[in-house]
């Protein structure tokens, strides 16, 4: 209760209590704070998790059988027709749908959109490195605070357009929208119009945020911190923020000329009139290749936090880290000619074949590291230490397993399957949700102030690792044997595997809402979170939990690194929250 | 700097000097330490914008150049049309502003407040010049002909059946131009509403005039090579 009122007195706490009165909302949203922010990052990005897993779980729904068509005789004795297996065809009237396959179509696409642009493009950038990259560099505020609410708002304005692109019913050119469909199909109707202009204004919101982590990483760090005293999770947003800065602006010349060409025919994307298709998917990938590293980087960071701070030791070899960060960054805007091997000539093909595999070596640097750091350290098995490890498993399979894709000669067999399904799930959701999930549950006690039921996150979190693989390591078996993607039907010698993954499905989705109920039950019921659960060294464990308004009483000077376990009593150490390791202050 | 500017040192009259919006009253931001580092991050903050605003353009440019290697005749074609001295008059518009935009920047910092709105309303006249001459002399006589971008194409005497490809890219790469030109003016507009009425940028605080002006100049770099691309190779 004495703490309460105190934080009251203060009236600095942003968290003080359940929100309700109008004025409260108004606080919300016109504030310039980067921690509300990034709370409210944090809610929309996870409501469009929720709706990209939606439907990510009725694509899962509708390939639980195969499509038959059955001939039969009724009782009059005539010959008839029925189809099973079609289980979204109950959503063909509602969505205006012509059948079952089209709605099957415009899900996945659905899927695929929400997930890219809406949730994984902003999730971790937006939500925990607004919050966490000011504090972590013992700054007040990003650069440009009022830059950063209107950058939540294009994001918000962006999802509106996407939503009621669905609400229209929605498109099925698939994410990636490729010309000629993407000009051609519902040709009467702007749903499809709006979900383009759905992903470019988005791009405007990723934008201003990149801008706004750069300038905020070269101006605001506190005295003493050099470059190389930053924690690694401010090195991956940073890289993170340079791909951005650099990526979007072509997708947003690309979708801009793809409206053009849908509304008025320019014809540059349309051989008929002379222009190229495959000019389309150069640019698109142009950027959507660097963005599936704006994806992956920042988890990356998360996890050298995550491993470094829960097995209290040092991180090993931080500079071969950083620089991996900006290697993966410098390599990811020389790969794009991967997505269509097929497309371009030999030469090119092969050249891209070779770029591809440069990718290889910083990611697998930063894998030995990471091992390396867990070698000999005090590991606490934990959350967020469960999910560094999940990472560590998962996101090598994908990441290894993108070595047979970047080979020409295998990926003639792989591409266009299940195969690819399985890989990029492997990094994305294997790599960037596992990661995004660690830092969520390390970052929980110091955004909101509570600690979580440790018990209710593990169940969850097992149950998301069982489902996960479920779900999807099926699907590298499915794809070697040839089952192509964005498929709505298949042979019935695939409906073992295929049923293996929709249960897979449901498992995670249950990994998921125990997830939800421990954040809920937390929020209500949770003890009351010590400034410093974990015995973190970045700056973020030094000032209270919440962190007050402008996140430290005094301006902190730096003067050890971000993991040296092995020299420095963490700040607000408390014996009864973790040990310390042997003779913290003896070297 | 060795100048031949002097700084302006009349005082400004009472009711604008104790004005908040004033330029000696005016605060940097909060968090930052210093104003020094508030002004170097907001300029920095706009190097990063321009370089996104370069790629945008670079788009526009690659198709160009893909399209030129595909279907070079009907790019011969299409420069045939475009008159240069248009496209050069405008060039000169565009290069006499740049520079009006950078002398508002010097005299914000010498504080000569009448210079500054003189410079600042001839880089606005520039760009509605500029604007004129493209929709006047060009946009609206093309398009009567029906050199029209897509399906609205309707120019009976194409030689080449790609010259419509060539009209798309004229009218995305300059109409994009025009729109920056627009929003490049807005901003300028601005910098001048706010120092006629409130004096609000000089010495010490002319972040947005310079700001205002760099984006001016990019707009103005980008016209110099859509120009020549357009207009004078063929």
């Amino acid at each position: 209760m004495s703490s309460t009122d105190h934080a009251h007195h203060e009236g600095e706490s942003y968290f003080d209590g359940p929100p309700g009165v109008l004025s409260k909302v108004w606080q919300w949203m016109s504030t310039v704070d980067h921690k509300k922010i990034g709370v409210m990052y944090l809610v929309a990005v996870l409501f469009m998790f929720f709706l990209g897993g939606v439907s990510a779980l009725a694509v899962r729904y509708e390939l639980l059988d195969p499509v038959r068509t059955v001939e039969t005789m009724n009782e009059a004795g005539e010959m008839i027709q029925y189809t099973t297996g079609e289980r979204l065809a109950g959503l063909t009237n509602i969505m205006g749908a012509k059948n079952a396959n089209e709605v099957y179509n415009r899900i996945f696409t659905l899927h695929g959109a929400i997930m890219v642009f809406m949730f994984i493009i902003p999730s971790i950038p937006a939500s925990l490195g607004n919050f966490f990259l000011p504090i972590m560099l013992g700054a007040k505020d990003v650069a440009f605070p009022r830059l950063n609410l209107l950058s939540w708002y294009i994001y918000v304005i962006g999802c509106l357009f996407g939503v009621f692109s669905i609400l229209l019913g929605g498109v099925d050119t698939g994410w990636t929208f490729y010309t000629p469909y993407s000009t051609t199909t519902d040709a009467d109707h702007w749903r499809v119009v709006l979900m383009i202009l759905a992903a470019f204004i988005l791009g405007f919101s990723s934008i201003l945020t990149g801008m706004n982590f750069v300038v905020t990483v070269h101006k605001l760090r506190a005295p003493g911190m050099g470059w190389f005293d930053m924690p690694l999770f401010i090195w991956g947003v940073y890289a993170t923020a340079i791909i951005q800065v650099l990526a979007t602006p072509v997708v947003g010349i690309t979708l801009l000329l793809l409206v053009f060409e849908r509304v008025m025919h320019i014809g540059i994307f349309d051989p008929s009139m002379g222009g190229d298709p495959v000019l389309y998917q150069h640019f698109f990938w142009f950027y959507s290749h660097p963005v599936v590293y704006v994806m992956i980087l920042p988890g990356m960071g998360i996890v050298s936090e995550l491993l470094a701070v829960h097995s209290r030791k040092h991180i090993f070899g931080y500079r071969a880290i950083a620089f991996s960060s900006l290697g993966i960054a410098a390599v990811s805007f020389l790969v794009w000619g991967h997505h269509i091997f097929t497309a371009m000539g030999e030469l090119a093909a092969v050249l891209f074949s070779g770029l591809t595999f440069l990718v290889a070596i910083p990611t697998a640097i930063k894998v030995f590291n990471w091992i390396a750091t867990l070698y000999k350290g005090s590991i606490a098995i934990n959350t967020p230490m469960l999910y560094g490890l999940i990472f560590l498993f998962t996101f090598s399979i994908g990441g290894l397993t993108g070595l047979p894709l970047a080979t020409l000669a295998t990926d003639l067999h792989l591409h266009d399957t299940y195969y690819v399904v399985a890989h990029f799930h492997y990094t994305m959701m294997g790599g960037t949700v596992m990661a995004f999930m660690g830092g969520l549950h390390h970052w929980w006690p110091k955004m909101f102030g509570k600690m979580y039921s440790e018990k209710g996150a593990m169940t969850g979190t097992v149950l998301v690792f069982i489902g996960f693989n479920l779900t999807f390591f099926t699907q590298f078996f499915l794809g070697t044997q040839g089952m192509p993607r964005r498929y709505a039907n298949y042979v019935d010698e695939f409906q073992t595997l295929h049923m293996i993954s929709t249960y897979g499905s449901w498992i995670l989705l249950l990994g998921f809402l125990v997830h939800l109920g421990t954040f809920i039950v937390s929020l209500i019921a949770g003890d009351k979170a010590p400034p410093n659960p974990w015995g973190g060294l970045t700056l973020e464990w030094e000032t209270e939990s919440p962190p007050i308004e402008h996140n430290f009483h005094h301006e902190p000077i730096v003067t050890h690194g971000p993991y040296d376990f092995d020299k420095v009593v963490p700040p607000h150490w408390d014996p009864k929250d973790y040990p310390l390791p042997e003779n913290p202050s003896s070297h | 700097m060795q100048t031949t500017l002097d700084a302006d040192t009349t005082p400004a009259p009472a009711h604008i000097a104790n004005h908040p919006t004033h330029w000696r009253n005016r605060p940097f931001a909060a968090h930052f330490r210093t104003r020094d580092d508030d002004f170097d991050a907001s300029k920095f903050g706009m190097w990063l914008f321009l370089t996104t605003e370069v790629l945008l353009f670079a788009g526009i440019f690659c198709a160009y150049a893909v399209f030129r290697m595909m279907y070079p005749e009907a790019w011969s074609n299409g420069s045939h049309h475009l008159d240069w001295r248009f496209g050069a008059g405008n060039t000169v518009v565009l290069l006499v502003s740049s520079w009006t935009a950078a002398s508002a920047v010097r005299c914000a910092q010498l504080n000569k407040q009448k210079w500054l709105k003189i410079n600042l309303i001839i880089t606005l006249i520039c760009a509605a010049l500029f604007l004129f001459i493209k929709f006047k002399f060009e946009y609206s006589v093309k398009l009567g002909d029906g050199k029209a971008p897509g399906t609205f194409f309707s120019y009976a005497f194409a030689e080449s059946p790609y010259e419509i490809l060539w009209w798309s890219l004229y009218y995305m790469g300059t109409g994009l131009h025009a729109l920056h030109v627009v929003i490049g003016g807005c901003l300028l507009g601005w910098v001048l509403y706010r120092s006629w009425k409130y004096q609000a940028y000089g010495p010490t605080e002319y972040l947005m005039v310079e700001n205002s002006a760099l984006y001016w100049h990019i707009v103005d770099l980008i016209w110099i090579f859509l120009f020549p691309l357009l207009y004078l190779i063929h």
